[in-house]
């Protein structure tokens, strides 16, 4: 049952700034509340005031701009996304990422910036959008802030932000040139939560070397993680199969999995090391490509 | 805590409420106005059998607050039936025995709903498994719930066909 509480609404952000400012660690924010509403009711967390931003239109926009990239405000919802067909020409794996997000319900409602402040290891944006180098555009009161995505987790379930600070927006850069972003998450049931995933992004350089790699890990530690050692192998080589599973492999060994009903450690890291080494090979490909 | 007023329109009709604010959407729907087709399942965003349509999409009703849809436009079952007269859904639900225990069956139906409304012609039956990815039949027949959206989607129920 969900405990009672003082139900805020503020018309705009910088209302919404106020309320948090005032309330402090009294206050939770509820956007679109797909995993939120979850864990009240399963009694995890409780709260004196709950402030509503889902209806801040001010914060549902995609603004696309060939120098700045992707601005996605906080309250877009996550079939907006999906259904983008700018996202879809320009990073069009947020799109596929998306559409395996859990279900259509649950996407209509459900907002980017809720779903990155609640920080469970096992969502899918963050991985793709960390392997795309986005930042998390946040805001107090007091003033603003930018943070680097990969930054933004320090723990599970817990991020950077302040009890009077709010996400607003995320930043993806432009699309490198001869870049492409590949992301799969292993799972029993479409629309469940990745037991792992894996999201690659690599760059081609001069004479088919690649020039950068990004490897990132959902669900295989209590925060999603870079694999460098894995990315540290692919940069500065012509890429090819032998290359994509040894890869793999050191992801699979980078990873601090968790044993649970869905799968045991060893099992996570086998997973990881298979997807890693599809992914490679899938982004490797497409940027060769483009 | 202090009580919240609701207006919202279900089914086209103008409601108010006044309510404490952890209401959700279909506890507001079933035990406040009696619109009891809409079920209540899992209460975990899996199960789908509170789906209802918000403005056009379709939602979990045991996910969202109800004082979020304020303003809103609610579509229950209870709704789609015009003048006597039931959506080409349900008739072709019926048609197709797209039923075992009947549970799942309001929120099928608004799921199906909803992606007609946005898919008219979907290409193919793997599309319409997508669009209601978000609801379970634990009597597990699908493939009779397919078939009826399928059905519809082929101008089946048009008027006149």
């Amino acid at each position: 049952m969900i405990h009672d509480f003082t139900y805020l609404r503020p018309g705009n952000v910088k209302e919404a700034l106020a309320m948090l400012a005032q309330h402090r660690d009294g206050a939770k924010i509820i956007c679109g509340g797909q995993s939120l509403l979850i864990i009240m009711r399963q009694g995890l967390v409780v709260t004196e005031y709950l402030v509503d931003i889902k209806g801040l239109d001010e914060l549902n926009y995609l603004i696309y701009d060939p120098r700045a990239g992707l601005k996605i405000g906080a309250t877009t919802t996550h079939r907006t996304i999906e259904k983008s067909l700018l996202i879809k020409e320009k990073y069009p794996v947020l799109v596929a990422m998306e559409e395996k997000l859990a279900s259509i319900q649950v996407r209509n409602w459900g907002t980017i910036g809720g779903n990155l402040a609640h920080a469970d290891a096992a969502g899918d944006p963050a991985p793709v959008l960390i392997a795309l180098n986005a930042t998390v555009t946040i805001a107090s009161s007091a003033g603003g802030r930018s943070v680097p995505l990969e930054e933004f987790y320090p723990g599970l379930f817990e991020t950077v932000l302040s009890p009077d600070e709010l996400v607003t927006e995320v930043l993806v850069p432009p699309p490198p040139a001869h870049t492409a972003t590949a992301y799969q998450k292993f799972n029993l049931l479409e629309s469940d939560q990745g037991i792992v995933a894996v999201a690659v992004s690599l760059s081609v350089g001069d004479a088919g070397i690649c020039r950068d790699a990004r490897i990132v890990l959902g669900n295989a530690a209590p925060i999603p993680i870079r694999a460098k050692n894995a990315e540290r192998l692919l940069i500065g080589n012509k890429l090819n199969e032998e290359i994509f599973t040894k890869a793999g492999e050191t992801a699979g060994g980078e990873a601090d999995p968790v044993a649970d009903i869905h799968a045991s450690e060893d099992y996570r890291r086998h997973l990881i090391a298979v997807l890693t080494k599809r992914m490679t090979k899938e982004a490797w490909e497409q940027a060769c490509q483009v | 805590m202090e009580k919240q007023l609701l207006r919202f329109y279900v089914n086209d009709q103008e409601y108010e409420l006044f309510i404490n604010p952890k209401t959700l959407l279909v506890e507001a729907l079933r035990d406040h106005l009696g619109f009891a087709g809409t079920k209540r399942g899992c209460d975990t965003a899996s199960c789908g059998v509170c789906t209802v349509i918000v403005n056009g999409m379709a939602v979990k009703g045991c996910s969202v607050l109800a004082v979020q849809v304020n303003g809103m436009n609610i579509t229950t079952v209870e709704g789609l039936e015009k003048e006597g007269k039931l959506d080409p859904v349900q008739a072709a639900f019926l048609d197709e025995g797209a039923f075992q225990c009947g549970f799942c069956t309001s929120g099928m139906i608004m799921s199906a709903r909803a992606f007609l409304n946005e898919t008219p012609a979907p290409k193919d039956t793997m599309e319409i498994r997508r669009g209601i990815e978000g609801n379970l039949c634990r009597c597990t027949g699908y493939n009779s719930i397919v078939r009826a959206i399928d059905a519809v989607a082929k101008g089946k129920y048009r008027e006149g066909a």
